[in-house]
């Protein structure tokens, strides 16, 4: 079944299908960016808003290219979420933005929630670009097809995700997406960073080194350095003693292993400059591959008619059958 | 001119008086004159009241809801709360301090109660602020306010993180013999959670706020009340901690009383799903472990009362981010059939669950009701436990929407409200039985 949703909200609950055709499509789309020219009509004439209530350079440019590479129109708009509390709400600014008649909304916001929040209150199509600690689908899609790429089969992999597990949208993308693709999920961190209710879906342990035994990817985390003094974790030393990869770990897990991250680094806090310099690290094709994802995904949603019907995401059938 | 009323051909549930029996209700000047044999000849009487295939019970009295008025009658005034409470088959709330201003001073005691006596349906009972202004740092004059009319003390939604404060309450409040009630919450372990902590908040990528939060809090009260006496009443148990925990202390003889809110023995954190702000509440919905332990609770009267913990929130504040919205739900309108369903599914008996929503409540409070003894106010409430019903928002007499059960199918209403003899709802035929 190839992914026919009206939104992009997050990787949990995508089936198989719908993951492996995403997957597929920004395959194909990789081809364009090795073009002298690299731009194709594909879009043109659509427009593309991005909304990024938090600061973030690399995705916001990255879709940006992609728009662009597709010839839609971007526009980009930063709010900060701490003065929209002050005035216009997330609601309104949506509703403003949908009555320009975009052909796709990107949203990047600190609330958990905020992408699904929209979809079911504006016409327009929604890409959730981050909600709070909740999902990151295109960095998901994105760490697929390069992982795939190297792998080939994701099925039978055994892929090991390390660091702020609790705070992590890029985790939960991954982790759904990689379980239902037939990846066994091992999550590494901290204690305080990943909570047991994890188990519920993967592996758990807070020791690296038997966290990355065999593993055929290694995907590190970005550790907040905000956390420190929140009591997390002592200090960004101890953090790095414990749970930064470096050579020596990296030569428990298989010889042909592969180390993503999703950026930006900290060099020396969760992986030593050696790794993620080394010869494993796909770390640049991370960031390559994120352009094709973008452009698959801006062309599965923005390039469809307004008057296809909206699937509605419904929140309350849980609650109908426990009254009924 | 002697004014009088029959009720006809229900069936008399009271527990307070232990009985459980086909009855006729003769109401003269306001107040219960005679349980009549069933169709026993009364030439006295004038209006007739049908309570066929009914209950007939005493007025239902919620010690557990948020009027905000004053200050906030956007979201509910004393009037629209009162008509949403006789709706529900309460004829009695008791209402929180935080209001704006707060109720921590007799003038705003008294002004509650002179909208109340303007409103004229349901008893409205002030509950006083603990501490000045809600802060947890001083306390409020509990004596002035008892005077104005206070019925209980609470700093229900802040919880009092000082413990010290928390033990004066007790002994300071005992001199009047106001309970305590008590939001339980440590506010630093729920570290700005916002739904309970576990498999759905990790999912769902929200901050979670633990039962341990909870469990803390209730565990530090019992031992305060164990030192200081006073009478501590624990409202929105949510929790198997909690629960086991009141448990116990009941066991060892300390004069805790403990109360459930519908939500919490109805809904699980699942509800959140969806990133469904109606499911947002403090304390949170929990998971089907805590959900059991609440309905064992008030099987085995470890819980006392149900309230409701009634929250209207205008639709804006609702109808934001998850992070942003206002905790809480209404609920006067809900209370009956949620508790009729649960009771049903755990055999909780008739009169069990009048007691929880009657008889003990009124106890608590220290005020009239909870009885249909002879010679009470004829606060009554006729309960159609088979009427079947759908919620529609438009239908609500509250001032606010926010309810996760729109839509969802009832079983169960007050046919009338009666308080002090005069009928102050009655069940619309059309969204009543088919």
């Amino acid at each position: 079944m190839p992914y026919t949703q009206r939104h992009l909200l997050g990787l949990e609950g995508l089936s198989r299908d719908e993951l492996t055709h995403l997957v597929d499509t920004a395959a194909e789309f990789k081809e364009i960016s090795e073009r002298d020219i690299k731009k194709v009509p594909t879009l043109r004439g659509k427009t593309v808003l991005s909304v990024f209530y938090e600061n973030s350079t690399r995705t916001r440019v990255s879709f940006e290219i992609a728009a662009k590479r597709m010839s839609a129109d971007f526009v980009s708009l930063s709010a900060s979420a701490s003065s929209a509390n002050k005035g216009e709400t997330l609601l309104d600014t949506a509703r403003n933005l949908d009555a320009m008649k975009p052909d796709a909304i990107i949203l990047r916001h600190p609330s958990s929630g905020a992408a699904h929040f929209l979809a079911q209150r504006v016409e327009c199509p929604i890409i959730n670009a981050g909600d709070g600690s909740h999902e990151h689908p295109t960095q998901g899609l994105l760490d697929l097809l390069t992982i795939r790429e190297r792998k080939g089969d994701i099925a039978g992999l055994t892929v090991t995700i390390v660091g702020d597990v609790l705070h992590s949208r890029v985790a939960r993308s991954n982790l759904f997406a990689l379980r239902t693709l037939g990846a066994r999920v091992r999550l590494v961190g901290p204690a305080t960073l990943l909570p047991r209710e994890f188990s519920s879906w993967a592996e758990i342990t807070n020791d690296l080194n038997e966290g990355v035994r065999d593993a055929d990817v290694i995907m590190m985390l970005r550790i907040q350095l905000e956390r420190q003094g929140k009591n997390f974790f002592p200090t960004t030393d101890e953090y790095s003693r414990y749970f930064g990869l470096n050579e020596e770990a990296v030569a428990k897990a298989k010889p042909d292993v592969i180390i993503l991250h999703p950026g930006p680094i900290n060099r020396g806090v969760e992986i030593s400059s050696a790794v993620a310099d080394g010869p494993y690290s796909v770390i640049m094709n991370q960031v390559t591959n994120g352009i094709a994802v973008r452009m698959a995904v801006l062309y599965l949603l923005a390039n469809r008619t307004r008057e296809e019907p909206i699937s509605v995401v419904s929140s309350e059938p849980q609650l109908r059958r426990r009254v009924g | 001119m002697s004014k009088s009323l029959i009720i006809r051909g229900g069936t008399v549930i009271d527990p307070s008086q232990g009985i459980n029996a086909p009855h006729d209700v003769l109401v003269r000047n306001g107040i219960i004159a005679a349980l009549l044999p069933a169709g026993a000849e009364t030439p006295e009487a004038g209006k007739v009241i049908d309570a066929s295939g009914c209950w007939v019970v005493p007025g239902l009295i919620d010690v557990h809801v948020h009027l905000r008025e004053p200050g906030y009658e956007y979201k509910e005034t004393v009037e629209t709360g009162a008509r949403s409470a006789v709706a529900g088959g309460f004829t009695a709330v008791a209402c929180m301090a935080n209001t704006n201003p707060i109720n921590d001073s007799a003038a705003v005691t008294e002004y509650i109660l002179e909208r109340s006596a303007v409103a004229n349906l349901a008893h409205v009972y002030p509950i006083g602020a603990v501490s000045k202004g809600l802060k947890g740092e001083e306390l409020a004059e509990i004596g002035e306010m008892k005077r104005a009319g206070i019925c209980a003390v609470s700093d229900d939604g802040m919880p009092i993180m000082s413990g010290v404060l928390m033990r004066r309450a007790l002994e300071y409040s005992s001199m009047f013999g106001l309970p305590v009630i008590v939001h339980e919450e440590d506010r630093d372990i729920a570290a700005g959670g916002v739904m309970n902590e576990g498999e759905w908040s990790v999912r769902l990528g929200l901050r979670g706020m633990p039962a341990a939060a909870e469990d803390a809090m209730v565990a530090r009260d019992i031992a305060l009340l164990e030192h200081s006496g006073g009478k501590l009443h624990v409202a929105h148990l949510s929790t198997v901690g909690a629960v086991d925990m009141v448990r116990a202390a009941k066991r060892r003889g300390l004069a805790i009383t403990a109360e459930a809110t519908p939500h919490h023995f109805t809904l699980t954190e699942a509800a959140v799903e969806g990133y469904n702000t109606n499911a947002k509440m403090n304390p949170p919905l929990r998971t089907q472990k805590d959900v059991d332990a609440v309905r064992a609770g008030i099987l085995d009267g470890t819980i006392d009362i149900i309230a409701t913990d009634h929250a209207p929130h205008h639709r804006d504040e609702k109808e934001v981010e998850f992070d942003l919205a206002a905790n809480g739900i209404i609920g006067l309108e809900t209370a009956l059939p949620l508790a009729l369903a649960m009771a049903r599914e755990i055999g909780l008996s008739n009169e069990a669950l009048v007691r929880a929503m009657s008889s003990n409540p009124a106890k608590l409070l220290g005020v009239a009701g909870g009885t249909l003894a002879e010679g009470s106010p004829a606060d009554i409430t006729v309960i159609d436990p088979e009427a079947r019903w759908k919620l529609q928002p438009e239908n609500l007499q509250s001032k606010s929407r926010n309810t996760p059960f729109v839509g969802a199918s009832m079983a169960g209403r007050a046919r009338v409200t009666m308080v002090g003899g005069r009928v102050v709802w009655e069940m619309p035929r059309n969204g009543g039985k088919k």
